[in-house]
């Protein structure tokens, strides 16, 4: 029964504290009225009693806290009293508790929100069922360049039927199409992706609503059949449960809804709103094909099989469809392999745990800057803590009551920086909603509990690092510097000076880092397309097949379309391009071959990129003809003779002779001539250009779509409108997509660099700002330390000027020392980001310079305002302050 | 002046509990019959039973209650509880036990 009077006492004590202390109290008094009256009665005056009592019972006071002492949360009281305490503290220098809230923030924040992305991004496993042992297979590029090629559907064929190493096989390929709208809806193109039927089970992934498809579905002759996503579904069906059985018009085709995949899934990107199965998608002639590269594969490796012995396995059967094919050139000869969750996020890698070492390095100068804050005042509260020591405070209590204070301030610092961490990854989702696996960032437990032993590792730090100094035996020489006025607490100025150098040579491993990115990413930026980029735009068109069969149909409308865009007054010029203009991808390649040469060696491939474009294409994009002419009007459907070449294609092919009227064998083996000689154009800025061929758009029989650019003098884009309108009116089911100007596509496709560059530079500002701050703090506080000795100096004659540079020195020593440090942790450091960067040496001279001079420039106004002052002191005044 | 050392807090502890044995007795009477039954030979000083007092009744060896002492005027009076009793039984034996053995060491010389 003890435990139950024990929790009953405990009880009591929590509830009852205040009349528990007032019976205390009573119950002492009562023992010494009572000895008091005995003592009385024993013959004593009243007074004599008294005193008597007292020596017998010994000081009340203090025993009244030795009996408290006892009490159950008596030790949750001494907390709360010193939490009341610092909070106290605080509020008296509201000032320097923002300042330290902020920058602990400012620390918290930056870490939690990256810490997520990382964590949601790089390090959770796949929502699949056993995402272990989902593998992504490769076809080794077939010249052997590259490992991870994508996949031809023939040799996924023979790699399902032979391989044993697998429990599951299953393909994916990409795709598009013209969403109809029915009623009021306008049209538009949706990105879509083709699985086949045995894809969603392998992932172990069932449809919210509806049913996968089945074996039946995936076949040429089935019934059309599509599964949505759930943004799809409540966006554009109201999300609605009776969708599952009707039909949607795709490419102008009746699709039965059979289901719709939950909210969480995108594969394989955020961007694809449905699916179809890949068997009823694709003709027989492409996803049967052997080296036809436009496919991805995912397997499960049975439990058991290691990754090389798959890989083995499959660069055997791989192999064996090379040799069984020797004309092929395009047919891989091995096979790669990496885990599932590498293929998604793989190129992610580098970027971001660059910016959470940023981040990383921003919470030390943080929690450095607060622990040189909590110095300060600890050299300015000296007096007190040593008062306090002379009393008896023990040495614990002390360090415990400057541990609470940091803690306080690292817990309100980390609770705002979680409110900004939310904020941030907000606006990183939205911004980078096509980002691999951004819909699986959320703050979880994990990451709660990181922030809250960032919180504690920050308090500990800070604390620790600002009691380091305060050592009790020290309260006699304290007592003393306070009684006399020369320059005190030495020690203390040594170790704020210490941690302002670490300060500062984080802060220029950081501005290195972020001046070596700004370079690269002005260096892409920068890179010339080849064609004009400003002023033009470019807008994306489907022709649904079942509409638009014939080849002279879509010629047709490509004629008319044309012609109508450049009668809009203001228009320069326009031109069709397919697939894809300069800037916006690789866009696929094809081979050839040249009569008349000899056949380049086994194993070696001429190829060259491929592009359809109408005969103005080149005079709309400012891409100039070098030699022959473009397109005549011999290009018409079922006609196509004619191949322009660009400059780099004729440098590797016809180095000696004039390629103008020469013949290529392409697009199965038909024979081109050669009309004319383009400049180079960049499939990508920051890509070395490459051979292309252009093909006329109008004479070729299976393309149906195209992009439009359209230029003009200025401001393109109140152009888009009336195109939109032109085209609706043209055809009211055929939606316009990717309406994007030039300078949009470039800035879209360095928008990695742009926000890792942007990013990194953001952390570098916020630590020079800190280290500034840290630099005036410290030197200011060392002029008010020495007023009086400074004022001595001034009276007894030194001049003015001196005193200005001896205080400048003093504070540009510790910056100075700081700079050397980073310069050389940066040595180490930039290798970290070499893969990041584009035509930008790591060790680049000019940053490393201009880092240096910024640092020296920003320690240098820190330090002038303390230094002048401390030079303008009057010395009267000065003395007088005693 | 420090806080009592193990024994010496681990005898209060005993000596209050044998005070308490036969009935409830406020502090200063737990005081002062220390004191007499002792022969005046155990000066302890008096208030240095109530953090002792405390600590038994947060350990639920005794409990205590308010009522009118003998001068009328309201005192908190303990009592042994249950296991208060138990618990001085065994440290009663732990007492005899170690006195024995340092009588022992002492009559040696």
């Amino acid at each position: 029964m003890r435990w139950l009077s024990k929790i009953q006492m405990r009880v009591q004590m929590l509830l009852h504290r205040g009349a528990a202390d007032a019976h205390l109290s009573d119950e002492l008094q009562f023992h010494l009225d009572r000895q008091i009256a005995e003592n009385i009665d024993s013959g004593m005056s009243a007074e004599e009693a008294r005193f008597a009592a007292l020596r017998l019972f010994g000081n009340p006071a203090l025993l009244r806290e030795q009996a408290r002492a006892t009490w159950t949360w008596n030790s949750l009281e001494l907390l709360l009293r010193d939490v009341h305490y610092g909070v106290r503290t605080l509020v008296r220098t509201p000032g320097f508790a923002a300042i330290a809230i902020l920058v602990i923030a400012l620390g918290i924040g930056s870490n939690v929100a990256l810490f997520t992305i990382v964590r949601s991004v790089l390090l959770k496993p796949l929502p699949f069922s056993e995402p272990d042992r989902l593998m992504r297979l490769y076809e080794y590029s077939a010249d052997g360049s590259f490992p991870y090629n994508q996949n031809a559907g023939g040799v996924f064929a023979e790699w399902k039927k032979q391989s044993r190493s697998f429990s599951d096989m299953a393909i994916c390929g990409y795709s598009g199409y013209n969403l109809s709208g029915s009623g009021e809806q306008l049209p538009e193109g949706v990105r879509a992706a083709s699985f086949s039927w045995d894809f969603l089970p392998m992932l172990g992934v069932q449809p919210a609503l509806g049913r996968n498809f089945t074996a039946d579905d995936d076949r040429p002759s089935a019934n059309p059949t599509v599964l949505l996503s759930w943004g799809l579904w409540k966006r554009r069906f109201g999300g609605s449960t009776s969708i599952v059985n009707q039909t949607v018009l795709l490419d102008a085709k009746p699709y039965t809804v059979i289901g719709v995949m939950p909210a969480w899934f995108s594969y394989p990107n955020p961007a694809v709103q449905l699916w179809t199965p890949i068997y009823y998608k694709e003709p027989a002639t492409e996803i049967n094909a052997i080296d036809s590269h436009d496919f991805i594969v995912i397997g499960r490796l049975k439990s058991g099989v290691t990754e090389a012995q798959a890989l083995a396995e499959l660069t055997l059967i791989t192999r064996r469809i090379h040799d069984q094919n020797p004309d092929n050139a395009f047919v891989s000869k091995a096979a790669s392999i990496r885990p599932m969750l590498d293929s998604l996020v793989g190129d992610l890698k580098t970027p971001l745990y660059v910016l959470l070492a940023a981040t990383g390095c921003l919470l030390l100068i943080a929690s450095l800057n607060v622990a040189n804050l909590l110095v300060a005042r600890a050299a300015a509260r000296r007096k007190e803590q040593a008062i306090r020591s002379a009393l008896g405070g023990s040495r614990l209590r002390l360090l415990r009551q400057s541990l609470i204070e940091s803690l306080l301030l690292s817990v309100m610092g980390g609770a705002l920086g979680f409110l900004l961490a939310i904020a941030v990854i907000e606006w990183f989702v939205s911004t980078r909603h096509e980002m691999a696996r951004v819909e699986a960032i959320h703050i979880d437990s994990v990451v709660v509990v990181f922030g809250a032993g960032l919180i504690v590792l920050c308090a500990v730090f800070a604390g620790l690092i600002a009691s380091a100094s305060a050592k009790s035996r020290q309260v006699l020489i304290a007592l003393q510097e306070l009684s006399r006025a020369h320059s005190a607490g030495q020690a203390r100025a040594r170790l704020r000076a210490v941690l302002l150098s670490l300060e500062v040579g984080l802060t220029v491993v950081l501005l290195i880092g972020a001046g070596l990115l700004l370079k690269s990413y002005t260096r892409l930026r920068t890179t010339h397309l080849g064609c004009l980029t400003q002023n033009v735009l470019k807008m994306d068109f489907n022709l649904p097949e079942s509409r638009y069969s014939q080849p002279a149909q879509r010629a047709n409308f490509f004629d008319s379309l044309l012609s109508q865009v450049r009668n809009i007054p203001g228009v320069q010029a326009a031109g069709l391009i397919f697939p894809v203009v300069p800037g916006d991808g690789y866009g696929g390649d094809s081979g050839f071959a040249i009569p008349g040469h000899p056949a380049p060696p086994k194993g070696k491939l001429l190829y060259a990129l491929h592009r359809w474009a109408d005969p103005a294409y080149f005079a709309a994009m400012g891409i100039p003809i070098l030699h022959g002419h473009t397109f005549d009007d011999s290009q018409r459907p079922g006609h196509a003779t004619q191949v322009i070449v660009t400059e780099s294609f004729v440098r590797q092919n016809f180095s000696a002779e004039d390629p103008i009227g020469k013949h290529l064998l392409t697009l199965g083996q038909r024979p081109f001539e050669i009309v004319g000689v383009v400049a180079d154009t960049r499939f990508e800025a920051g890509e070395p250009t490459q051979p292309m061929m252009y093909f006329a758009l109008d004479a070729v029989d299976d393309m149906n779509g195209a992009t439009l650019v359209v230029r003009s003098a200025h401001d393109v884009t109140q152009y888009a409108m009336p195109v939109q309108r032109l085209i609706a009116g043209m055809d009211r089911d055929l939606p316009v997509s990717e309406i994007l100007t030039m300078d949009q596509v470039v800035g879209r496709n360095t928008l990695d660099a742009n926000f890792d560059a942007t990013l990194l530079s953001v952390f570098a500002g916020l630590s020079l700002v800190l280290a500034g701050v840290g630099l005036f703090g410290i030197l200011s506080y060392m002029v008010a330390q020495r007023t009086s000795e400074i004022g001595i100096r001034i009276a007894l004659g030194a001049q003015r000027k001196q005193v200005l540079g001896q205080v400048l020195l003093d504070g540009l020593r510790p910056a100075l020392f700081g700079l050397g440090l980073g310069l050389a942790a940066s040595l180490a450091a930039v290798r970290e980001v070499a893969s990041m960067l584009y035509e930008t040496q790591p060790l680049d001279p000019a940053v490393f310079a201009a880092v240096s001079a910024v640092l020296l420039l920003v320690a240098a106004l820190a330090c002038l305002v303390p230094a002048w002052r401390a030079s303008r002191l009057d010395p009267m005044q000065a003395l007088r302050t005693e | 002046m420090g806080k009592p050392n193990d024994l010496v807090q681990g005898t209060l502890d005993l000596l209050i509990l044998k005070t308490l044995l036969p009935d409830a007795m406020h502090g200063w009477a737990i005081a002062k019959r220390i004191q007499q039954v002792s022969g005046e030979v155990l000066q302890v000083q008096q208030g240095s039973l109530y953090p002792a007092l405390h600590r038994l009744e947060q350990q639920g060896w005794i409990k205590a209650k308010w009522q009118e002492s003998e001068t009328g005027r309201q005192a908190k009076f303990y009592s042994l509880t249950i296991a208060g009793r138990k618990q001085l039984e065994s440290e009663t034996a732990n007492w005899n036990r170690l006195s024995a053995a340092i009588d022992l060491i002492v009559s040696e010389i």
